[in-house]
C-alpha cells in the first residue's frame, strides 16, 4: 500500500466525514483511515445532531440519514438530591419542518455519513488505526504509517481528525497533553424502551423527542453537567464532570451516573429500560484558551482534536462538521490557486475560522471555563438554595409569606454573603456577555 | 468502594480483545507506588481498568473504552497509551 493521494482523512467521525466529503465532491482524491470495525464504532456522542452545520454539507440529508426523534421540547433541570426546579420550552413550531434538531444514535448515523462521503469519491478504509505521521527532512507532513503491513501512505496534505485525544498530533509535538482542567469525562448507557412508554411518559407523539439537561446536586459539587434524550425506542442517559474535579473527590464515573439514574425525579422516566451499553468519552471542554495550533506544514486539524466544543450550548458535532468542511474548503481553494500546502498558505484556514461563528462563539465564552472552575458554588450552593425556596414557598404550613420570602432571603446571605451574591452575578455577567 | 459492579455495566458491550497484545502499559510500577500520590487511575477510569493490590497498581485493559482518562490523569506520565490495533478493542453498536 505505497500509494499516494492529494489528502489522507483520519478518522471518520464527523469532523472527518466533512473534511473527506468536501474534498472528495470537489474532485481530489481522498483516503480516509479509520480504526474501528465501521465508521461510529469508535464514536460517542449525546447525541444531539443540530441541522444546519450538516444541511451545509448535504442540503437533503434528512431523505435517508437515520435520526431518531426531532426536538420539540428541552427541558433544564437544576437539581437538588431529593428535587428539581427547572424550566421546560415546548413548541409545536418544532414540528414545522424542516426540523432543527434530532436525537441522533452515532453508531447509525456516522456509517450513513460515511457512504455518502464514499459515494463521493472518497477511499475509506477501516481497521486501521495510524501510528504517526510521515514527515520529510524539513519536517513538513507528507503522509502517515499505519498499523498494516507495509502501511506507509503519502499525501500532499493530511487532516487530523482524530479525536479528542489527539494522539498523532501530540506524537509529533503540535501540541501539549491534555490538562485534566480541560477536558470533561462523560459516561453513558443507552436504556431500551418501548416506543410507546416512551412517549407516553415525556408527553410526545411519533417522531417528537425531548431532551432534559441536568445539572446541580447530580454532580456532586463537580463542574459538570447530566442528560437524558430521548431517542426512537432507547433513552440516552449521560453524566459528564471535568476530570480534573472527578481526580479530586475520588467519586467514580459510574457511581455518579448510577446516583443520577437513581434520583426520584429521574428514575421513574427510564424504569424498566433495558441496558444495551456503557459508554465513556472524554470531551475537550477547555474553551477558546485551549485550543491548540491547528495548521502547520502538510497538515490541519479539525474538530474535537482541536478542541472545538461550545460547551455552553452543548454544541461539538457541529462544530465538528463546520471545520471539517472549512479545512476542505481551504484545501480546494489552495489547489484551485495553484499553491502548495505550506504552513503559510494553510493559515488560512485559520483565518476562515477566525471569521465565522466557530472562533466566535469560543472567543465569546473563552472565561467561563475559569470562572466555574474556581466558583463550585453554581454546582451546589444555588441549586439547593433555589430548591429549597421553591420547597418553602410551595409547602402551605401557617407560615405567611412575608416570613417565607426573609427565610429565604436569610439563606442566600447566610450561605454566599451580599458581597459574594453580587459578586457571583458580576462573574456570571462577565463570563457570558 | 461501592456495590455498583462495573463487570456488569461492561457485560453489555462488544469488544474484540487483542489477546496478550495490551494497547496501554504502565511504564514503571514502582512510580505507581512511590512517586503519584491519590494513584487517580483508580478512581477515574470509567471502566475500573486499574485496581490497587497491596499498593500496586494492577492494569487489565480488556474492557477500555479508549476515552483516554488515565492518560490524562496520570501526573507522572507513566502510561504508554496507544490505541487498540485496527479493528480491536471497543466496538460501540450505539455510541
Amino acid at each position: 500500500m505505497s500509494e499516494r493521494f492529494d489528502a489522507i482523512v483520519v478518522g471518520a467521525g464527523p469532523a472527518g466525514n466533512a473534511a473527506a466529503y468536501v474534498l472528495a465532491k470537489g474532485g481530489l482524491s481522498v483516503l480516509q483511515i479509520e480504526r474501528g470495525e465501521a465508521p461510529g464504532s469508535k464514536n460517542v456522542q449525546g447525541a444531539i445532531l443540530y441541522s444546519d452545520a450538516l444541511e451545509r454539507l448535504i442540503p437533503d440529508f434528512r431523505d435517508d440519514a437515520p435520526l431518531e426523534r426531532h426536538v420539540i421540547e428541552q427541558r433544564m433541570w437544576i437539581m437538588d438530591d431529593d428535587s428539581y426546579i427547572g424550566t421546560h420550552f415546548r413548541s409545536n413550531n418544532f414540528n414545522k419542518p424542516p426540523y432543527n434538531r434530532y436525537t441522533i444514535i452515532r453508531a447509525k448515523f456516522d456509517k450513513w455519513f460515511s457512504k455518502k462521503v464514499q459515494e463521493a469519491g472518497a477511499l475509506l478504509i477501516c481497521e486501521t488505526t495510524v501510528k504517526e505521521l510521515l514527515r520529510d527532512d524539513g519536517g513538513k507532513v507528507i503522509g502517515v504509517e499505519t498499523d498494516r503491513p507495509e502501511g506507509k501512505v503519502y499525501a500532499d496534505v493530511v487532516i487530523l481528525a482524530d479525536g479528542v485525544n489527539s494522539t498523532l498530533a501530540r506524537k509529533a509535538g503540535f501540541r501539549e497533553e491534555i490538562a485534566p482542567k480541560e477536558v470533561a469525562l462523560a459516561v453513558k448507557e443507552m436504556l431500551f424502551l418501548p416506543k410507546e412508554v416512551i412517549e407516553s411518559r415525556f408527553n410526545i407523539e411519533k417522531g417528537e423527542g425531548v431532551v432534559i439537561e441536568l445539572m446541580g446536586k447530580i454532580t456532586k459539587g463537580m463542574m459538570g453537567t447530566g442528560f437524558l434524550y430521548t431517542n426512537g425506542d432507547s433513552i440516552s442517559i449521560g453524566v459528564g464532570c471535568m476530570l480534573s474535579d472527578f481526580a479530586a473527590q475520588k467519586t467514580t464515573p459510574y457511581e455518579l451516573l448510577e446516583q443520577t439514574k437513581n434520583h426520584p425525579s429521574i428514575k421513574p422516566l427510564i424504569e424498566g429500560g433495558e441496558m444495551k451499553e456503557y459508554s465513556a468519552h472524554l470531551i475537550p471542554e477547555g474553551g477558546y484558551k485551549a485550543i491548540p495550533q491547528i495548521y502547520g506544514d502538510g497538515w490541519l486539524i479539525v474538530g474535537d482534536s482541536g478542541g472545538f466544543v461550545n460547551a455552553v450550548h452543548r454544541e461539538g458535532s457541529n462544530l465538528a462538521m463546520t471545520t471539517g468542511r472549512m479545512a476542505a474548503e481551504t484545501i480546494l481553494a489552495l489547489r484551485a490557486d495553484g499553491k502548495p500546502m505550506t504552513t503559510r498558505h494553510l493559515a488560512e484556514y485559520k483565518r476562515r475560522l477566525d471569521d465565522s461563528f466557530v472562533m466566535k462563539d469560543m472567543k465569546k465564552y473563552k472565561d467561563l471555563p475559569d470562572v466555574f472552575h474556581a466558583n463550585n458554588q453554581f454546582f451546589t450552593t444555588y441549586p439547593e438554595l433555589v430548591n429549597r425556596s421553591a420547597y418553602t414557598m410551595l409547602t402551605v404550613d401557617g407560615v405567611d409569606k412575608k416570613t417565607k420570602e426573609q427565610e429565604i432571603i436569610t439563606s442566600f446571605l447566610k450561605r454566599r454573603s451580599l458581597f459574594g451574591l453580587l459578586g457571583d452575578a458580576f462573574r456570571l455577567w462577565r463570563a457570558f456577555r | 468502594m461501592s456495590g455498583i459492579k462495573i463487570e456488569e455495566k461492561l457485560y453489555q458491550n462488544r469488544y474484540l480483545v487483542d489477546a496478550g497484545r495490551p494497547h496501554i502499559r504502565i511504564k514503571d510500577p514502582k512510580v505507581c507506588e512511590s512517586r503519584c500520590g491519590n494513584q487517580p487511575c483508580t478512581a477515574c477510569c470509567p471502566a475500573g481498568c486499574y485496581t490497587r493490590e497491596e499498593g500496586r497498581i494492577v492494569l487489565i485493559t480488556d474492557g477500555c473504552l479508549e476515552c483516554g482518562t488515565c492518560r490524562v490523569v496520570c501526573s507522572p506520565r507513566n502510561l504508554d497509551w496507544e490505541y487498540p490495533r485496527g479493528g480491536y478493542g471497543i466496538q460501540y453498536k450505539f455510541g
